[in-house]
């Protein structure tokens, strides 16, 4: 397989996501205990980690559905925890989120998952523009002729693209993926790992990608990090934390590799 | 830990948490009503979910009214012939059908049908991540699950209920009819001739109290449903458990001030 070509950050010192000693618990369950990431335009960044870890409560916090016990976290420079309900959907809208389960709605065809979001956040937007900015995110994911499908009849992959397409259906500019690769075959899963580098390469979103995956991880993204008992292990390229001398990063590798 | 420990704690759990959802459901009420008058408005999903409730319920309520019309009817006609009353028939079945049966037969299908329905189908889209979704979507996914499917279900089942009376009424003028040759006008005169204007009013308040209930149940269980497929039957069986048990409860309060009007 050709391997993917990875855009370079662009980024220019601009921030658009950074976190600052985030703790994060349910109970007496400390999931996260005080992490620090900054993510750049443009950068495409991978999160690794056990089942559990406490990666899908991370970016559930960056997009406002769960809320931090402590820390600071600025997205897209608004301070997250200080918006109002008004000021935190206008902030969502910037953000595109695509499911682990795809979190398609089972009563919508797949041409009305897509309109949903248009409909109901740009008032009396005319049909033949709903229709167009449809078309073109269902083209972006390679799937134009399932329009009048419901969720039912689609496949997994075909659920993660639709999920993906409607994350991007707002013209987002960043997205979280919650492990897009998930339960999929090898190869959809290496189509998926092109389609998000194409996402970030047409609409140059800067992208936080939760994964168990390491073959996702070293073809989509520009930086890996890796969340071990609630904190970051320092980040890096791919390479460069293959080459840890971390024991519990080493044991996530050879698994992977093994298996 | 002792046994005995145990079992307060067992117990001092099970208040609590009795407590806990009894704060939480008056929450989520408060909310329904501070929501209810806040535009947006989705009117396309008060219409789509009107006909959910209220027209797919509409061949069940004909068939369990006619019935219970007919049934009714057959049941008392051999006790009011014993006392020489049987013209009394259609009075006795009018103040039955109207007063009581019909909404409180209203409320029980839809609590089963439309309850356990709304219950379900929330929870397996809280489940699925559906909610959270419309909610990074930048949508209500309160004002536009819940305040929708409440709505509907405030303004449907009253008008279900007015319709399981007529057909109930009319089950019960074909038995009146087979057994002696009424008119249909002379029944409905008759059915009609004991019921006030307050018996009108109350079965029409307590049928939208009734739907209110059935609705708002529903989508209390399938929003705070728990994670996974035990959660949706879980839900759905609670919704309509929950539902039946506060229909009868509002029954017996609304009887009660419906006699001190009248």
């Amino acid at each position: 397989m050709e391997k993917p070509k990875l855009k370079t950050t662009n980024n220019k010192g601009e921030t658009v996501i950074a976190i600052k000693g985030l703790h994060k618990s349910f109970g007496k369950l400390e999931v996260l205990k005080g992490i620090d990431l900054t993510v750049g335009r443009g950068e495409n960044v991978a999160v690794l980690g056990k089942s559990g870890s406490g990666k899908s409560v991370l970016i559930k916090i960056i997009v406002g559905l769960l809320k931090p016990d402590r820390g600071t976290l600025n997205v897209l420079e608004k301070e997250v925890e200080q918006l109002n309900g008004k000021e935190l959907d206008e902030l969502r809208l910037r953000i595109g989120f695509s499911f682990q389960g795809s979190a398609l709605y089972d009563s919508m065809s797949v041409f009305q998952n897509l309109a949903f979001p248009l409909i109901m956040n740009v008032k009396h937007l005319p049909k033949n523009e709903v229709e167009a900015a449809v078309e073109e995110a269902l083209e972006a994911v390679g799937l134009k002729d399932k329009a009048e499908r419901m969720p039912a009849e689609l496949s997994g992959g075909q659920r993660k693209r639709i999920g993906i397409a409607r994350a991007l259906i707002l013209k987002p500019e960043i997205m979280l993926y919650d492990e897009p690769t998930a339960g999929l075959d090898p190869i959809t899963s290496a189509e998926i790992n092109e389609l998000i580098n194409e996402v970030q390469e047409k609409y140059n979103t800067s992208s936080i990608i939760i994964t168990h995956d390491l073959t996702c991880a070293k073809n989509t993204c520009n930086r890996i990090v890796m969340l071990v008992e609630g904190k970051f292990l320092p980040s890096g390229k791919f390479e460069e934390i293959f080459k840890t001398d971390n024991q519990q990063v080493k044991d996530f590798f050879n698994y992977n590799f093994i298996q | 830990m002792i046994k005995g420990d145990t079992k307060k704690t067992v117990l001092s759990d099970s208040i609590d948490e009795y407590f806990i959802g009894v704060y939480t459901a008056y929450k989520f009420v408060i909310r329904f009503f501070k929501e209810v008058f806040v535009p947006p408005f989705h009117f396309r999903a008060v219409v789509t979910q009107s006909y959910e409730i209220g027209i797919k319920s509409l061949a069940l309520i004909s068939v369990t009214g006619f019935i219970i019309g007919i049934v009714f009817t057959k049941q008392s006609r051999p006790s009011l012939e014993d006392f020489g009353a049987a013209s009394w028939l259609p009075n006795l079945v009018g103040i039955a059908i109207i007063r009581a049966l019909g909404p409180v037969l209203t409320a029980l299908i839809c609590a089963g049908k439309v309850g356990s329905s709304i219950g379900a189908e929330l929870s397996s889209m809280k489940v699925t991540e559906q909610i959270e979704a419309m909610e990074v979507s930048a949508i209500n996914p309160f004002k536009y699950l819940v305040v929708t499917r409440v709505v509907a279900a405030t303004i449907m089942i009253p008008l279900l209920a007015m319709y399981c009376i007529f057909i109930g009424l009319i089950g019960s003028y074909i038995n009146v009819h087979a057994a002696e040759t009424t008119s249909f006008t002379t029944f409905f005169k008759d059915a009609f001739s004991s019921i006030r204007f307050v018996d009108l009013f109350a079965a029409t308040a307590k049928a939208t109290v009734y739907g209110f209930t059935i609705g708002i149940i529903g989508c209390y269980k399938g929003f705070n449903a728990t994670k996974g497929t035990h959660g949706v039957g879980k839900a759905a069986n609670e919704a309509v458990v929950l539902a039946m048990f506060l229909v009868f409860l509002e029954e017996v309060i609304i009887v009660q001030i419906s006699n001190w009007m009248r």
